[in-house]
């Protein structure tokens, strides 16, 4: 309790502030359409009317919150203008993109760590590359798929595997390294194999450190995934959804799949956390 | 066949660097990814000019190169509109207000044990999601991707700097209250500089970001300018060589963010155990 109340407290006034900003950004449209129609409003009248616009500049959080349900539970699953459908769509690519990017990032890791030349080339690169926008390429990167006859969901996992890549190498790299001269020199004077060090060692400690990177990995895959949605041509995804509705002036629409998405991102996070945390249970390492 | 002298560079020049990184030296640390790097680029323009690429799909580095220097004009204005005037702006707008608010909320716990797991929650969402809204809101110009930077950058600063001013050790803080320190005093003297490497870090982290926001945000409508409009146009004409080349500036344009931010950090944080030789 004492942990959930301050949280609860901060809520409880962003959703004040939020209502209050609402009134305050709507008033505008609410005036002149009062003004057109020859009528003054009263303060009660006014906010009532900021809170139930059409197409709202900031729409109210229960607006949001009606239409994210809406999206979510009030069509059928397989309809187009159903939130799961779309967040299916999206989380596919996410998924198949965090696959292919760990599992490339822990090869490469691997490949760093026992080999010297190896770190002494692509390290460094590995490090400049963070400080590169990548995400800026992802359109190119659909137009080209496009433009070759792919489409569909590899080109946005490309992005998302390419962005979930770099934190899985360096995270990796790092707990790869974790253990020390003496932890190495016992296991040399168990006269254990290089395979045996990297199973039974260097793997399990690198453990806590693959999952942090994994977190992260997730979380930018999923931007990666949406961010491939934007481009022209898309209409599936939640990033689609945001241009769509960025198109026709729908800001409840945006706002119910901005909020689709982070639910969906700390869903993943989340997810990541219970598997990290069983795991580190069973090997002992639970703090 | 045809592949028979990509393979002999892969393999040549593999060779050179496995030589020359038994030596382990300073020299040879910077020579390797040097040597690296260039087999990269021509192996590219081996494989493009070998097996005929179509520049639609992978332009020759030389293209690019071309390409880059032919428009130089053109990415500067797309710079300065993007980078300077959208990324820049944000950042430090973003960058400022997370350490007011982690100063402020640094003096109530209850603040810091409501505001810091929303941070971190919010730093792992979505958040350049909010970018069609924020154009809506401030306008095609710069001012609009400057707004979506302000927000991407804002809670990873926040979240490092709540957790630099609380870095200090109890006994350093009973030392200055011994000296009877005002809270000014304390927070400028040592909880300040003692937060500096956690603050660094966070404005290391956000530099990527803030390009990000800036060139992600042109996508929902910009000026006739600017690097996410070029990007999105010269793809629409197909125009390869000239995405690659806005590409290759923002790269630049990211590493040199980044490398004057880590400049600064030596400077200010030189008496950290990481700065030190």
């Amino acid at each position: 309790m004492t942990r959930a109340l301050p949280v609860l407290t901060v809520l409880l006034a962003i959703i004040v502030v939020w209502y209050g900003a609402a009134v305050w950004m709507n008033a505008q449209w609410a005036q002149d359409q009062a003004a057109r129609a020859d009528t003054t409003l009263t303060t009660d009248e006014l906010i009532r009317q900021t809170l139930t616009q059409e197409r709202p500049v900031l729409p109210a959080p229960h607006q949001v919150a009606m239409g994210l349900w809406d999206g979510l539970f009030g069509q059928k699953f397989t309809s187009k203008r159903s939130l799961v459908w779309h967040g299916w769509i999206t989380l596919s690519a996410t998924m198949a993109g965090f696959a292919i990017g760990t599992l490339a990032g822990i090869t490469l890791a691997v490949g760093i760590v026992h080999s010297r030349t190896m770190d002494q080339s692509v390290m460094p690169w590995a490090v400049a590359s963070q400080s590169i926008p990548i995400l800026a390429i992802a359109p190119m990167v659909i137009v080209v798929f496009a433009s070759a006859g792919v489409t569909g969901l590899l080109p946005k996992a490309i992005i998302a595997a390419w962005l979930s890549f770099f934190p899985v190498l360096v995270g990796m790299v790092k707990g790869l390294r974790t253990p020390d001269r003496m932890q190495l020199d016992l296991m040399q004077s168990w006269n254990a194999s290089a395979a045996q060090v990297f199973w039974r060692l260097r793997l399990p400690s690198s453990l806590p450190y693959l999952f942090a990177s994994l977190k992260v990995a997730v979380a930018a895959s999923l931007v990666g995934t949406i961010v491939g949605e934007l481009p022209a041509g898309a209409t599936a995804g939640l990033g689609a959804r945001l241009l769509s509705g960025s198109y026709y002036g729908q800001t409840v629409q945006i706002w119910s799949a901005l909020f689709a998405a982070a639910i969906l991102a700390a869903l993943l996070v989340m997810l990541i956390g219970v598997v990290e945390k069983l795991t580190l249970h069973r090997m002992g390492l639970a703090r | 066949m045809t592949a028979l002298p990509i393979l002999i560079v892969w393999l040549g020049a593999w060779g050179v660097n496995s030589w020359l990184s038994r030596f382990d030296t300073r020299l040879t640390r910077t020579l390797v990814p040097i040597v690296f790097g260039t087999t990269i680029l021509l192996l590219w323009e081996m494989i493009v000019r070998i097996y005929s690429v179509p520049s639609v799909i992978l332009p020759a580095p030389s293209q690019i190169g071309a390409s880059f220097m032919a428009n130089l004009p053109v990415l500067w204005t797309d710079f300065v509109q993007t980078i300077i005037k959208g990324a820049l702006t944000g950042w430090i707008i973003g960058a400022l207000a997370a350490i007011v608010t982690a100063i402020a909320i640094d003096r109530s716990t209850f603040l810091r044990r409501g505001l810091l797991p929303i941070g971190n929650f919010v730093a792992a969402l979505p958040i350049v999601g909010i970018a069609p809204i924020l154009v809506m809101w401030f306008g095609f110009d710069w001012q609009s991707k400057a707004a979506v930077v302000v927000v991407m950058v804002f809670f990873p600063i926040l979240v490092n700097m709540v957790a630099g001013l609380a870095a200090t050790e109890a006994m350093q803080r009973d030392l200055m209250a011994t000296w009877a320190a005002p809270y000014w005093q304390s927070l400028w003297k040592l909880r300040m500089p003692a937060a500096m490497p956690f603050l660094f870090n966070g404005l290391k982290i956000t530099t990527t970001l803030a390009l990000i926001g800036a060139i992600v945000a042109e996508f929902f409508g910009s000026p006739t300018r600017g690097m996410g409009f070029r990007i999105s146009t010269a793809v629409g004409r197909l125009d390869l060589p000239l995405v690659w080349a806005e590409i290759l500036a923002a790269a630049i344009a990211g590493s040199l963010f980044y490398g004057i931010v880590a400049l600064i950090e030596k400077k200010v944080t030189f008496w950290h155990p990481s700065q030190r030789t």
